[in-house]
């Protein structure tokens, strides 16, 4: 764990508030904020435990556990919502029973007048998904185990 | 047992505002909150996030207020008081706001007041009534008070049931401000905000180190001490001072007819300011334990049965063997120990009766192991044998040094105002060979660890010394005004020798020279500098000599005489500052006076109606050698443990053997009443009415809450013991003791019962001249007069590594355990720390083949001993630790009988050893645990 964490300490060496931007470059190296992660920052930052636990629980950004071999966020903001974004999170989270594939609610992509949206792992972005759609991307995604 | 909370804590101001609440004028320190300043107005805002022991933070707006002139509702605790402002507490807009956001906090609590432990006591409960809560349009159907609301029960003294919880974050808040944890969090958001300990692990697994704060702080019953729920609310509250460590903090025990509730840290009482650590605050359940001897008993020889006797038939036995001894073998053959845990009354009486009733000045306390060599070279040097400073002065303090003293764990309510000032932004200096928690604790780490060799300190000592000196870092003009000037030039030269430098003394500390040179220059020219230093700087061979160096640096800076600098020595029991002022030592009467000073011996001489011995007595160790050489037979010891605590067991234990007549007055059959022929039963702070004197030289009332259980205090113990000797002392009450000593000694010439009842507690010297007391010494003149430097050359110990014993083993403790540990090795404070375990740098350990867990033999030229190894960084190569609070340890069985070339405090602190892995215990293990079963039987055989 620490070989994981050294370069990224270093990266923020001396940086003001350098808690959550360490955080989010263990996410992206990682996955996820491993627990075993949290003792290190701490002592790093010259924190608590408490304190890195606390503002890793607070934001539904940060993951505990490692997520699936992909991770599809489905809008849940008012928008979204009201294009049936809830049906579509209920859908997506059967389907991803089957797969290898973390769904996470996430709250508003920017594309409000054509919901619902989806982005995957982060980078590609989907609109007005019904689950038929949802489920041809999952296929081209190969999402199965 | 409610005090009046006033919101937000005091402010310190010249400068003063006026303003009116709900048409009252008041007046406050500019800066003071408006909900502070109401309830000097006599206007109680409602308030649940508040408290004023802890900063505001305005997340309940319950405490909402109205500012003329002012738009919106701003809340009152986080709204500084200004001039001319008009406030309005109630009003109907604001009484409907806090209604409703009442009606939130209730939709999501149970409604169980009537069956839960905080009835009466709970502020969520006082609020609703306050606010005039009649109804919850949203149900309280609220998920919290039902679903995953699990109850913690892994601490041992309290509970966390989050469904009595409402967020208000003041545990959260406690466990950092106060206490300076930073063990819990609010783990989640919104609905989902729970007080989380840790990473969300148990309390028991967290960083939590069971102080109380979290619970005192807590409004409901989400954190609630188990035995108010098993017990109920408390019908009265008395005040007392805790009877665990030096620092004396001020408590209520809020008792329930003869039982206690609890006992909860005293807001006013001014060494600890409400707050406390697990051993005052939780673990009291041993003055009740079953293990406490209620009943004065006696035997010929240490092998025969225990007999229970009258208290008549005790006494006259005692009595009576002591005089046998001394017709017989001199009137010097016998001698007595006072108490560091007994009161001022009790530790006067115990060395008047030696010096009027034994005729002799065989009398010393255990400070002789472990601060004596603070009386010694703060007496030479600044000519007052004590602290100089208050513990809050360190809120002025812009630099702290700490050196060979671990306040977090032996003085933790100092420690957390020490973490407290690091915090502010105070630098902090830790010379240790260990890394303490003080070195890298959250948000106060220290700015240099100087981790150097045990029983290098005098090394160390002397390299800053010469960094100040050669790099005209002194303070000429206070050097010039305040000291003695040959004394002063003779040091000068002596710490400028090249010997002295920090390059020079490397080879020696293994500290870098850089690092030494970098902490002096922070010490000098870093503003208000305090030093605070304990046991691993007093228990060596040359422990006098570091307490001067200590006094010199302090002088050399001119960091004495003022709030924020000053020498503090952290005295280790409860009442080991009072046991050296009340004279319990051989060569000196109470307040410190010689006991060859003529005048002072016929000042005692009159009022004791008695010729006094002009010679000086003997030590602890003088006494044991003299009972080896057969010259010294008979001792009376209050309240101490020498067969456990002092150094060399073995040793000890052929000294108490070779006694005829040992009296042990103490709660247990300790290991020294294992040699005794009379045993006393002594009673717990909570059974006597008395006095304590802390570290900063406070003395605080310890009150009577219960009967003793075996019918008498210990200072009418004395009083017996002393009658049946031919020597009556008759006193009705401790007040007439204390009375007796302000007549006779100049330093505690004005303090009395009443005003201890006046004031809460006072700091000597406490006289006509200070009327109310000393918080601060030397300010114009060191009491000596001009202050004294004397050189301080660094003399290796004899207690070198050999290749047989190639390493170096250091003592020291442990938050939840105390000293011997008779006292907390029968609470629950087991749980935290059941045994005591050999601490051992991996690269030793796996020199040895040595893992976590094993059992490691540990011998030394003293003896050999049995521990189980703890692998960690914490220690440095070569270096070994433990702990002392068990007895089948034998910590000091290993320990030598290497002492202090002034005053003979022991070497705890360095002694050689040699690591094996062994599969069982010590051969003196063995015949320890053999005995320990002896003499059991012995005592079952006591009752009939």
């Amino acid at each position: 764990m620490i070989t994981t964490l050294q370069p990224i300490f270093a990266r923020h060496q001396g940086q003001a508030g350098s808690l959550l931007p360490i955080l989010h470059d263990i996410q992206h190296e990682l996955g996820y904020v491993p627990e075993e992660a949290v003792p290190l920052v701490a002592q790093e930052l010259n924190l608590s435990r408490a304190e890195v636990h606390g503002v890793i629980t607070y934001y539904s950004h940060f993951r505990r556990t490692p997520p699936g071999k992909h991770v599809v966020q489905v809008c849940c903001a008012e928008a979204c919502q009201a294009n049936g974004s809830e049906a579509l999170a209920a859908h997506a989270a059967k389907r991803a029973q089957k797969g290898d594939v973390t769904i996470e609610p996430v709250y508003c992509l920017g594309l409000c007048s054509i919901g619902p949206n989806i982005q995957i792992d982060e980078s590609e972005l989907h609109a007005q998904v019904t689950q038929k759609k949802f489920d041809a991307l999952m296929d081209e995604l190969g999402d199965a185990k | 047992m409610n005090n009046l909370d006033h919101g937000t804590p005091a402010v310190t101001s010249t400068r003063e505002v006026t303003l009116t609440i709900d048409g009252v004028n008041v007046s406050v320190p500019a800066g003071t909150s408006v909900m502070r300043a109401a309830v000097k107005a006599g206007v109680m805002i409602p308030k649940l996030c508040a408290t004023d022991s802890l900063a505001p933070f305005g997340s309940c707006r319950l405490c909402l207020v109205e500012v003329e002139g002012r738009r919106g509702y701003p809340s009152s605790c986080t709204t500084p008081a200004e001039a001319g402002m008009q406030v309005k507490t109630q009003t109907p807009k604001l009484a409907e706001l806090r209604r409703n956001v009442m009606e939130l906090y209730i939709s999501d609590h149970p409604l169980d007041c009537l069956t839960c432990a905080a009835s009466g006591d709970c502020e969520l409960q006082s609020m609703a009534a306050a606010v005039g809560l009649r109804e919850v349009r949203y149900g309280n159907q609220g998920a919290n008070h039902f679903a995953a609301a699990k109850k913690d029960i892994s601490n041992p003294y309290f509970i966390h049931n989050p469904a009595k919880c409402i967020v208000c974050n003041r545990c959260v808040r406690a466990c950092e401000e106060q206490q300076g944890t930073f063990a819990l969090t609010i783990g989640g958001r919104g609905f989902d905000s729970r007080v989380t300990a840790g990473q969300g692990e148990s309390f028991m697994d967290s960083d939590c180190v069971s102080c109380g704060a979290c619970v005192n702080a807590c409004p409901t019953a989400a954190l609630i001490e188990k035995s108010a729920v098993k017990l109920g609310s408390a019908d009265k509250a008395v005040v007392t001072t805790c009877a665990y460590c030096g620092v004396g903090c001020g408590f209520q025990v809020e008792m329930k007819g003869a039982q206690v509730v609890r006992m909860t840290p005293w807001k006013d009482g001014r060494a600890n300011e409400g707050h406390a650590c697990v051993k005052g605050r939780f673990a009291w359940g041993y003055a009740t334990h079953k293990d406490r001897i209620t009943k004065p008993m006696i035997r010929a020889k240490t092998s025969d049965p225990w007999r229970e006797v009258s208290w008549d038939e005790a006494f006259a036995y005692a009595a009576k063997e002591f005089r046998r001894i001394q017709d017989k073998h001199g009137k010097n053959a016998v001698g007595a120990l006072v108490s560091s845990r007994c009161t001022n009354e009790e530790d006067y009486l115990v060395q008047k009766l030696v010096r009027a009733a034994f005729g002799n000045n065989n009398v010393d306390t255990c400070a002789r192991v472990c601060h004596a060599p603070t009386g010694y070279g703060l007496g030479q040097t600044l000519g007052t044998s004590a602290g100089t400073q208050t513990f809050k002065s360190v809120e002025k303090a812009d630099v702290i040094m700490i050196i060979g003293s671990n306040p977090s764990e032996g003085h933790p309510v100092v420690g957390s105002r020490l973490k407290r000032r690091v915090r502010e932004g105070a630098k902090l200096i830790v010379i240790d060979p260990r890394e303490i928690d003080m070195v890298t604790a959250p948000h106060a780490r220290a700015t240099h660890h100087l981790k150097l060799r045990p029983g290098t300190n005098v090394a160390m000592l002397s390299a800053l010394a010469h960094v100040i000196v050669t790099e005209g870092l002194m303070n000429q003009q206070f050097i010039a005004e305040r000291c003695e000037k040959q004394a002063f030039d003779d040091w000068r030269e002596f710490a400028a020798r090249p010997a002295n430098s920090p390059e020079a003394m490397e080879a020696v500390t293994g500290v870098p020279a850089a690092d030494v040179r970098a902490a002096a220059r922070l010490y000098a020219t870093g503003g208000n500098a305090a030093i605070f230093y304990g046991l691993g700087v007093t228990e060596h061979s040359q422990g006098s000599t570091a307490v001067i160096a200590i006094a010199n640096l302090a002088m050399a800076t001119g960091n004495v005489g003022r709030e924020g600098v000053g020498v503090n020595p952290l005295r280790g029991q409860n009442n080991v500052q009072g046991s050296c002022d009340m004279g319990g030592f051989p060569d000196i009467y109470p307040g410190y006076r010689h006991v060859s000073d003529a005048a002072t011996r016929e000042l005692f001489e009159k009022a004791w109606s008695v010729n006094l011995q002009a010679d000086p007595g003997l030590r602890i160790p003088n006494m044991l050698e003299a009972a080896l050489d057969g010259s010294f037979k008979g001792l009376y010891c209050q309240g101490e443990d020498p067969a456990q605590s002092d150094p060399n067991t073995q040793h000890v234990q052929a000294a108490l053997s070779a006694m005829e007549c040992v009296v042990v007055q103490d709660l247990f059959l300790n290991e020294t009443a294992k040699y005794a022929h009379v045993f006393l039963p002594g009673a717990s702070f909570l059974e006597k009415d008395g006095t304590f004197t802390n570290g900063e030289r406070r003395i605080s009332r310890v009150r009577k809450v219960m009967q003793p259980l075996a019918g008498k205090a210990d200072w009418e113990v004395t009083m017996g013991l002393a009658e049946a000797l031919g020597y009556p002392m008759r006193y009705e009450h401790p007040s007439q003791i204390m009375d007796e000593i302000a007549r006779l000694t100049p330093t505690f010439a004005g303090v009395s019962y009443d005003k201890l009842e006046q004031m809460g507690s006072v700091q000597w010297p406490c006289n006509d001249k200070k009327p109310q007391g000393t918080p601060l010494m030397h300010v114009d003149a060191f009491v000596r007069g001009k202050g004294r430097f004397f050189n301080t050359q660094y003399v290796p110990t004899d207690e070198k590594v050999t290749p047989r014993f190639p390493l170096l083993l250091t003592t020291g403790r442990i938050l939840s355990q105390y000293n011997v540990g008779a006292q907390t090795r029968r609470t629950e404070n087991v749980q935290f720390y059941g045994e005591d375990v050999l601490e051992i740098h991996p690269h030793d350990a796996e020199e040895r083949g040595i893992k976590q867990g094993d059992w490691v033999g540990i011998q030394s030229r003293a003896g050999d001993t049995v521990l189980r190894a703890t692998v960690t960084e914490r220690v440095q190569p070569g270096v070994v630790y433990t702990t002392f609070h068990f007895p089948e340890s034998g910590a000091n069985v290993i320990t030598t009988d290497n002492s202090d070339w002034a005053t003979n405090c022991p070497e705890y602190k360095v002694t050689a050893v040699q690591l094996v892995k062994v599969e069982k215990p010590s051969a003196w293990q063995q015949r320890n645990a053999r005995e320990d079963e002896k003499q059991k039987r012995l005592l079952a055989g006591a009752k009939h």
